[in-house]
């Protein structure tokens, strides 16, 4: 039996665990590389469509809670448990005001009658069509990571409250942080590529 | 060392009883040896399924079935074979139970996920019988699902895709576990280059089965996303481009024929050396080639495409790269037989199924460049020829080295000791009927025959005739070769620790082995296929 | 194998200028896009989102004080990803 835990290896198991997530995207990025160069016009007509301020606003906020979320392993590691506390909370909130703006997006989008299988997108541009297809699926599924980040950054600050994670064990908090800059980096990628493309 | 029990009689972790000790187990293994139990079953029927099959095309028109279920039944055929046997076959099952004490540890690294992904695998067997029955029944795409038939198509794919994504993510996991346990639980005295060939295959199969898997878990999300919003990524008429679905689904399913096929070349570079009394030739090319495969596994996947209509260049370029993966398994079978080659050679079932192994994972092998070439591909392409080739590598290949795992490993999972008669007269027929059944379907591809028909011409009957008449025999070899495995429990003769000559570090602890593998410290040997005193021990054994 | 005793902590302040640095390349980034280069926008923006990543890689997730086993998967996860869209190029490219 392990008589003490092994930080480093369950940091490996969760970086496993990232690169499965990270192929994951990769198969859309795949498509998106595959179409973009099938349809480049259609795709920066569609670009222009997407709000950039909401997008340049939804990455600033990411970049924060990356940033907190960091702080707070710096924060245990230090013993200061409040500020790790305060740190876990501000993230969990910039995850929820993200979700919150990609809300009004999606759903002016959606006002505007741009959803998969639209009478719009379907009579329209083939190329519209793909590019607002991959922007709802992988918005979508990034969206679903920001969820998951969230749970699990509350679980660990659940578990910070109870004092089950502390200077000596954070192996939880280090490993949420990891997922969540991951969905971070996704975005940071995402980003460009529908936001600002051409 | 009769003292210690062994690990069905201690529970971990402990305290547990009766069913209890089975399901909510961290014991590594007794988690392979409830894969055991699983993937049996799942090899049992997806058998039947290809049986019935075969005595549908064993006359020509309608035999037994009609076409509907005839193109269900190869496809549920496909699927279980793949997803729910040959993927987690020697893995979930010997890796499980062997990976860890191979690295003289006592568990894998996240034993309580291991135990997870044992459930997520019986989930996903759930769902696929679930599918079977629900909704307008199992679908009849092949287990590929190629776009559009598996977006347009009525039956159940959904459901039955979602079971794929599931197994999946349990097979996923399982290589998350053991790469994990390789870098962080393996005795701190045993070097990169003392490991054993069979954990080395499973390591190299734990990277592909990371990194692979999730492309097919977006593939699927893709198709059940298609069928729910019509969204339109792969339907020209939208935009889309169904060789892209294509492109991503043989991004993961070619690599997966290397999770099917490595950790059985593992088995092999085990047994071979053991029954050869010889240390294995080429103990670095080996771990190198399975780590070279791997990598050239994951370049090569559009060969399956060649006739899909994609660009010329690519068809050039892929066709190109498939040779290179030819190499590395070129090497291990030359190391094989370099091993064999004045050895002291004990016959012994496991080691008479893996000679069959290397027979016909080199026929498969060669039939393989066949297909690789662009040229004679497009003559070939989806007929009979190419049934055979891939059954020839992951039924003559995987499949029996599953058979001769079962053979080499039962003594030490089980204790007892099984007749050695039966199990060649087993084997023997299997093989035997495997070439009756193989042999001609390569012909009849060669002749025109169609993979995935219901009906043929009649001057194909006389082969199907042959095919079918083989797969009985085969079957009849593989009934035997169980048969007696289970017997052997009602014969009780005990085995000892090592009743091979075996050098790597199982053989060292007893059979059973107990709950924490090992009863005193290992002691690694500073080569693991150093035979020197292994003779005088077997004498001892009294053998 | 890797030490494991002391864990590498980063001080508050390098984090803060490690964010300030992305919250000025998202800048460059947004500004960027703004001018019309044609083609060339596309690599500019995917360096400028490349060069983020690596400084989020780096600090926020410590890459840069990992062990030799994290940092080998990493670059092999990253060519796997590059093969992956690298080589459907062989097709879409020359269809």
């Amino acid at each position: 039996m392990r008589s003490e835990i092994d930080r480093v290896g369950l940091k490996i198991g969760m970086w496993l665990f990232l690169y499965s997530e990270i192929i994951l995207f990769g198969g859309l990025f795949v498509l998106y590389a595959a179409y973009f160069h099938k349809h480049p016009a259609s795709f920066a007509v569609g670009g222009k469509e997407l709000n950039r301020v909401i997008g340049a606003l939804n990455t600033v906020v990411l970049l924060l809670s990356s940033f907190t979320v960091a702080a707070s392993i710096t924060a245990i590691q230090k013993g200061s448990r409040k500020l790790t506390i305060g740190f876990l909370i501000f993230s969990i909130f910039c995850g929820f005001i993200f979700l919150v703006n990609k809300y009004f997006e999606w759903g002016a989008k959606i006002h505007h009658g741009i959803y998969p299988n639209s009478e719009t997108l379907v009579n329209g541009e083939p190329g519209l069509n793909i590019f607002f297809g991959l922007y709802y699926v992988i918005t979508g599924l990034h969206g679903l990571h920001i969820i998951i980040g969230m749970v699990l950054l509350s679980i660990s600050l659940a578990l910070v409250l109870a004092g089950k994670i502390d200077g000596s064990r954070f192996s939880m908090l280090d490993n949420s942080g990891l997922y969540w800059h991951l969905v971070d980096l996704i975005w940071i990628f995402v980003f460009p590529l529908f936001y600002l493309v051409l | 060392m009769t003292s210690t029990p062994s690990f069905y009689h201690q529970s971990a972790p402990p305290g547990l009883t009766g069913i209890k000790a089975w399901l909510l187990t961290h014991d590594h293994k007794r988690l392979g040896l409830m894969y055991l139990g699983a993937v049996l079953f799942w090899f049992t029927i997806a058998m039947v399924l290809g049986l019935l099959l075969r005595t549908e095309l064993m006359s020509q028109g309608r035999t037994i079935m009609g076409p509907g279920l005839y193109n269900s039944f190869f496809t549920l055929h496909g699927v279980i074979m793949v997803f729910l046997f040959a993927i987690p076959a020697i893995p979930a099952i010997f890796g499980n139970f062997f990976l860890p004490i191979q690295l003289g540890t006592d568990d894998v690294f996240f034993p309580r996920l291991n135990l997870f992904s044992w459930y997520l695998f019986m989930i996903g067997g759930l769902l696929a019988i679930v599918s079977l029955f629900v909704g307008d029944g199992f679908p009849d795409t092949g287990w590929t699902f190629y776009v559009p038939f598996s977006i347009q198509n009525s039956k159940n794919v959904g459901l039955t895709v979602t079971a794929a994504f599931i197994l999946g993510m349990s097979s996923m996991l399982t290589g998350l576990n053991f790469v994990t346990t390789f870098h962080r639980m393996r005795d701190k005295r045993m070097g990169l280059m003392q490991i054993p060939l069979f954990t080395w295959s499973l390591y190299s199969t734990a990277w592909v089965q990371i990194l692979a898997t999730p492309v097919i878990g977006i593939t699927f999300i893709l198709v059940v996303l298609e069928r729910l919003l019509s969204i339109g990524l792969f339907d020209p008429d939208k935009g889309g481009d169904p060789l892209l679905y294509q492109h991503l689904f043989w991004m993961y399913s070619h690599p997966a024929v290397y999770i099917m096929i490595l950790p059985g070349m593992g088995v092999i570079s085990e047994i071979i050396p053991v029954f050869s009394r010889k240390s294995i030739f080429g103990y670095k090319a080996i771990v190198w080639s399975s780590m070279a495969i791997a990598i050239a596994g994951s370049l090569v996947w559009a060969h399956h495409m060649y006739t899909s209509g994609m660009s010329d260049v690519s068809v050039f370029v892929f066709s190109l790269l498939t040779f290179l993966v030819a190499v590395p398994s070129a090497v291990k079978v030359f190391s094989w037989i370099a091993t064999m080659y004045k050895g002291s050679i004990e016959m012994t079932p496991p080691f008479l199924l893996a000679l069959m192994f290397i027979y016909l994972f080199s026929v498969g092998g060669l039939t393989g460049l066949v297909l690789g070439a662009a040229g004679t591909d497009i003559h070939v392409h989806d007929t009979h020829f190419v049934v055979a080739h891939f059954h020839f590598v992951m039924f003559g290949g995987t499949g029996f080295a599953f058979f001769a795992a079962l053979h080499y490993w039962w003594p030490k999972m089980f204790g007892v000791m099984y007749t050695f008669r039966a199990a060649y007269w087993g084997a023997v027929l299997a093989a035997i009927g495997f070439m009756f059944h193989y042999v001609p379907m390569l012909i009849l591809g060669l002749q025109g025959m169609p993979r995935r028909y219901y009906d043929y011409l009649p001057q194909y009957e006389t082969g199907n005739f042959l095919a079918g008449f083989g797969a009985y025999i085969m079957v009849f070899g593989i009934i035997i070769m169980f048969v007696n495995l289970l017997m052997s429990f009602r014969k009780g003769v005990p085995a000892p620790a090592d009743p091979w000559g075996g050098t790597t570090l199982e053989w060292k602890v007893p059979s059973p082995p107990p709950v924490h593998n090992f009863i005193d410290k290992p002691q690694i040997m500073d080569f693991p296929y150093d035979f020197k005193g292994v003779g005088e021990q077997s004498q001892k054994n009294g053998r | 194998m890797d030490n494991q005793d002391k864990p590498h902590v980063l001080s508050y302040s390098q984090l803060a200028g490690v964010l300030i640095i992305l919250l000025a390349l998202t800048g460059v980034t947004v500004g960027v896009s703004y001018v019309h280069m044609g083609f060339l926008n596309v690599p500019i923006a995917l360096a400028i989102a490349c060069l983020k990543v690596s400084f989020v890689l780096l600090f926020f997730m410590h890459l840069k004080y990992e062990g030799p086993v994290i940092v080998l998967s990493l670059i092999g996860t990253v060519s796997f990803l590059m093969i992956m869209i690298g080589f459907t190029f062989w097709d879409v490219a020359f269809r």
